[in-house]
């Protein structure tokens, strides 16, 4: 008879946890979606645009369809009926490029499909692709950069539902800006940038009678499984989605794109499995990134440092028919305290395609203005811009009116500033040295959204001592799968090598989407609730069924504990294992099923939710090379609590890596000329690699905030990216004199710098 | 891509007769020789090469690094850059040729590309990858969407109005510093050509990239001995720290006594349509003190033909940049 404190498992909630799911990726065993095989598949290449503004005149596929292997080239005349789906924000057929492929031969942006060729191979269908014969009627496109704001109502339609222009308004920001006895007023500007997960996105689509079911890899199984379903004109029940792993995504795998309805069309045409897998060059020009943005930041404030007025006029561009808003005023209105604001955006179409949420939409470029702003009005004021911060602290969220669920900032900033050693910084632009090169420190805040989506979950406890939890969200790379049994473990008090997690298949219990670094805080209280309903369930089964040693005793009587169920007046000792209940009991297994409701749609929150974060930042310049280096990042995160802080610490590096591409690296170059996404490859599209990777160091306060979920997690997602570019470009500023507006800062852009070694 | 026929060669005849029968051994050619394969495979891939056949070269007696007679090295065509960058002797001797190899590429693609290979790099102009843009190299007539286009990345020297497509080799511009030789066996016997020689002005003819006729086939390199008392030295500029083609390199070459500059070789990169050898600096070198006025006038003279185009005028500076702060770091050194 095993002992108590052999069966007890202290809770894995906190713990620094491997991810369950690293063995079968780092053994090649993870079956990604494009990496599964059917009897009878075909292949599809879609065949794309080579204009950018025009229309299609010709399609001459007559000697592709002749080539070997070749099963057909279908177009608009012969892909069959793809009905338009219906926008049903916040959590069904969402769509940010709602029409549906082939739809008809205007051609909108650069590298939109007008064809897809399926072959009995890869190599068949590729060939037959290129062999397609395409001409247009040429229009010139307009990729201009220059962001004008097009003549829009105030209230406009949107991929997410109609919204108001006007963000939010406070005061009378105009007059209280006058008469500022110090101002700011600047624009800042930040490119296209495409997500570039290593994974390219792809889809295998079979057709069994009226069934549809999909291996793509998507961050939302469930809104693909919606809009398709729509698209086909199926009941909802009859489509399937399933992605067991996905290779990141970044955003890019959020919302359904095209690709997806083509392989669809095409098996349902043929009657065969198809699998189509893009090109890394159909990555930059079909799957969404995140748009260019171009805000202008008012910033008035008294002598002392005290924020009088806060504006921020925003632009993003997007497509021509799309809907899509890059939420860059998400986090201005709470921030921080100033009595007069307001925050108000336009759109601008363009010949690209639709841009798409990417890591942190809307707050990154948003607070990369912002926070630049606030570091510009430091300089000027000549005071500390930890110190400004700490000026304009706010106590209650001013935006909403109503009290913050749990801000932590200041001590963020504060320990952040200790750690990095902040004191010794001399605010001289070019003062600090170090083994010939110069130093410079910059440092900037951030904030992100925290809260629920709608979530169900089931658990299920079993005869040999094992669980296994089920929920249909999906796991991107960053934990999810840990976190499922970490959850159930600290629940159930079973191992985590003992349970089974399921996610990632729309036959599963309706997850959350993967996006808003909200997974996390959705499923704890719905895989609570599940794992407590299977206890629940595990008790009554004590209670009354044959063989139980609790037989004369009622539910009431009993309690569950580390694993065992034991009568109260007994005590824990003298209670029976789950295995060994069920097995006296004859019973496979219990379960329990969850759910819980979101927070995100609620019309008047009670509390103010999100997380909060501060970077500190020291680069290296040296002149004589135009040589800029971000040397160490010090970051602090006020993200609730951490349920698995080595996954987390791994996200929040990840983040500021990717903030150091934002700084200096990334961005989509349209060609003047065609529209097209010129720098479409991996080698041309610069993202920081690990020679660009600064010494990092992250820090978790640590807070619980029980207000998103009981155990008080949020998410830690996205919030890592947000004001690292900033920060950098602060600490640019510092070491170089040379003040960067527009990102990514460029050698030209240093090459200007008077700052001497 | 298109279907090609893979076709294996034992020896070098066998190589030169089946490459002989080529319409041309530049861009467009039919047949053509494969060794690594990590640049021609890209451009099949992406249509803008498509060889009927290929003669696999990998098998040919060419994978050997040799101290010659004289001092000098002889350098096999399919040494893997890896195994050259790597060689005690190269480190020894010709460090700047070491340091340009290490500083491109990524280790994985260095395993497989060789000295022949790297010598026939194409250019990364983003016109000449894309088959559905103008390009005058690719496609002779077309154009050059680079110049009204997206021109950062590209060359400021030796352009032409028809193409202002940049060499992207580290190792050329090395090569091109150590005044190397470039051994060449095809149907009329044997030949050498000096690295100078061997890459061709874009001119009217910007698909003509080399002195290449059909079944020209490099079999070594040679590299003079090393000039007594040298040392030598590869600095690359570019946006990232690694994985990407230079902005602005310079190899240098330079032998100093008591201060004095009695020899130097200069050769730029990132900024030519060829590996770009700068006489001009050389003569403001020579003979002069090593001192930073000598090497700003050797930098202001490497660059005094450039044109900048629409985006790259930075180039200019950069250059000059990268070439003085490696004249500064090889006679620190020296």
């Amino acid at each position: 008879m095993p002992t108590i404190t052999e069966t007890a498992t202290t809770s894995p909630i906190g713990r620094q946890t491997p991810r369950i799911d690293g063995p079968f990726k780092v053994s090649g065993t993870a079956m990604y979606a494009s990496d599964f095989n059917f009897t009878g598949l075909l292949f599809a290449v879609p065949v794309e645009a080579t204009i950018a503004n025009g229309k299609l005149q010709k399609l001459d596929a007559s000697e592709a369809e002749k080539m070997p292997g070749v099963r057909a080239i279908f177009h608009r005349a012969n892909i069959g009926k793809i009905f338009r789906s219906v926008l049903q924000p916040p959590n069904s057929g969402i769509a940010d490029e709602r029409r549906p492929p082939l739809a008809d031969d205007v051609i909108r942006y650069y590298g939109q499909y007008v064809a897809i060729a399926v072959a009995d191979t890869f190599e068949a269908a590729k060939a037959a692709a290129d062999a397609v014969r395409a001409t247009y009627t040429k229009d010139k496109p307009n990729v201009n950069l220059d962001l004008q704001p097009e003549s829009e109502p105030e209230a406009v339609e949107t991929t997410h539902g109609r919204l108001k222009r006007l963000q939010s308004e406070r005061g009378d920001p105009d007059k209280a800006f006058a008469s500022a006895q110090v101002k700011v007023d600047q624009t800042y500007v930040t490119p296209a940038e495409t997500h570039n997960p290593i994974e390219l996105q792809g889809t295998i689509a079979m057709w069994d009678g009226q069934m549809l079911t999909i291996y793509e890899e998507s961050q939302a199984v469930f809104n693909l499984r919606s809009v398709l379903a729509q698209m086909f004109g199926l009941p909802k029940e009859n489509v399937r989605v399933i992605t067991k792993f996905v290779g990141s995504g970044f955003g890019s795998k959020l919302w359904p794109w095209t690709h997806c309805a083509l392989a669809c069309a095409a098996a349902r045409q043929l009657g065969k499995p198809v699998k189509l897998v893009l090109s890394r060059r159909m990555m930059f020009q079909s799957v969404g990134h995140r748009p260019r943005t171009q805000q202008r930041v008012r910033l008035g404030a008294t002598n002392e440092g005290k924020l009088v007025s806060l504006m921020q006029d925003y632009l993003n561009d997007l497509d021509i028919l799309g809907g899509y808003h890059e939420n860059c005023g998400e986090s201005t209105s709470y921030f921080y305290s100033v009595p007069n604001l307001r925050v108000h955006w336009g759109r601008t179409r363009r010949n690209i395609a639709s841009p798409t949420p990417m890591r942190g939409p809307g707050a990154v470029p948003g607070l990369f203005a912002t926070e630049s702003a606030m570091n510009e009005l430091a300089d000027q004021l000549k005071i500390d811009p930890v110190r400004l911060r700490e000026l304009n602290e706010p106590k209650i969220d001013e935006g909403k009116g109503i009290p913050f669920s749990s801000r932590h900032y200041l001590e963020c900033l504060q320990r952040g500033g200790e750690r990095f050693g902040w004191a010794n910084r001399n605010a001289e632009v070019g003062s600090m040295k170090r083994d010939g090169s110069i130093l410079g420190w910059g440092m900037s805040g951030a904030a992100w959204i925290a809260g629920r989506f709608p979530a169900q979950a089931s658990v299920e406890l079993r005869d040999d001592g094992s669980a296994r939890v089920a929920c249909g969200t999906q796991d991107i790379g960053t934990g999810t799968y840990t976190i499922l049994a970490q959850l159930v473990s600290d629940k159930t008090g079973v191992p985590l090598n003992k349970i089974e997690v399921v996610l990632g298949d729309t036959s599963l219990p309706p997850g959350p989407i993967s996006g808003g670094s909200l997974v996390t805080g959705s499923i704890v209280p719905a895989v609570f609730d599940a794992a407590d309903n299977a206890i629940t369930s595990l008790l009554t089964v004590a209670t009354t069924e044959p063989g139980s040693p609790f037989g004369n005793r009622t539910p009431d009587d009993l309690a569950f504990e580390a694993g065992r169920v034991f009568a109260k007046a007994d005590g824990l000792a003298k209670g029976v294992s789950v295995s060994d209940l069920l097995r006296r009991t004859n019973m496979r297994l219990v379960t329990g099923s969850g759910k819980s409701e979101g927070t995100l749609d609620e019309k008047k929150p009670k509390v103010s939710m999100h997380s909060y974060c501060c970077h500190f930042v020291e680069v290296t310049w040296q002149p004589a090379t135009a040589r800029l280096h971000v040397n160490r990042v010090v970051t602090v995160i006020d993200g609730g609590r951490i349920i698995n802080p080595l996954a987390g610490r791994n996200q929040i590096e990840g983040a500021v890596v990717m903030g150091v591409g934002m700084a200096l690296l990334e961005h989509t170059i349209y060609d003047p000329q065609n529209g097209a996404p010129i720098n479409s490859n991996l080698a041309d599209y610069l993202m920081a690699v690990n020679a660009d990777a600064p010494l990092m160091e992250v820090h978790f306060l640590d807070y619980p905030d029980t207000d998103v979920n009981p155990l008080g997690a949020r998410g830690i997602g996205e919030i890592g990216l947000a004001g690292v570019a900033a920060a950098i470009t602060a600490a640019t500023y510092h070491a170089t004199g040379v003040r960067v507006r527009e990102l990514p800062i460029r050698i030209e852009d240093l090459l200007t710098s008077s700052i001497l070694a | 891509m298109k279907i090609f026929e893979l076709t294996r060669a034992d020896d070098p005849r066998q190589a030169i007769a089946a490459a002989a029968k080529a319409n041309t051994a530049q861009q467009g050619a039919d047949i053509r020789f494969i060794a690594g394969g990590t640049n021609l495979v890209d451009y099949m891939k992406l249509n803008v090469e498509t060889p009927r056949q290929l003669v696999d070269v990998n098998h040919l007696p060419f994978d050997k690094i040799e101290a010659l007679p004289d001092g000098g090295l002889s350098i096999g065509a399919v040494v893997r850059n890896s195994d050259l960058a790597y060689h005690p002797i190269v480190r020894k001797n010709y460090a700047v040729l070491s340091e340009a190899l290490l500083s491109g590429a990524s280790p994985q693609l260095r395993n497989m590309a060789t000295t022949a290979g790297n010598l026939l790099q194409r250019t990364r102009c983003m016109y000449f990858r894309d088959t559905a843009m103008p390009c005058n190299k690719r496609e002779p007539g077309s154009g050059c969407a680079a110049i009204t286009g997206v021109n950062r990345g590209l060359a400021i020297l030796g352009t032409s109005e028809h193409c202002i497509a940049s060499n992207p080799s580290d190792m050329n511009v090395a090569l091109a510093a150590l005044e190397a030789t470039i051994h060449i066996s095809g149907p009329k016997g044997e030949r050498s050509v000096t690295i100078g020689d061997f890459h061709l002005l874009p001119g009217n003819t910007p698909n003509r990239e080399t002195v290449l006729e059909p079944g020209d086939l490099i079999t070594h390199v040679t590299l003079p001995p090393p000039s007594p008392g040298n040392r030598s030295l590869y600095l690359k500029l570019r946006d990232r720290a690694s994985f990407e083609f230079a902005l602005a390199s310079a190899a240098v070459v330079i032998t100093a006594d008591g201060g004095k500059i009695t020899r130097a070789r200069v050769a730029l990169g990132g900024v030519g349509t060829k590996p770009w050898r700068s006489m001009e600096a050389e003569g403001e070198l020579t003979g002069q003190s090593a001192t930073q006025a000598v090497f700003q006038k050797a930098a202001e003279a490497a660059l005094r033909d450039a044109k900048p185009q629409s985006q790259n005028g930075f180039k200019v500076e950069l250059a000059k940049r990268c070439l003085v702060h490696a004249l500064k770091l090889v006679t620190q050194t020296a």
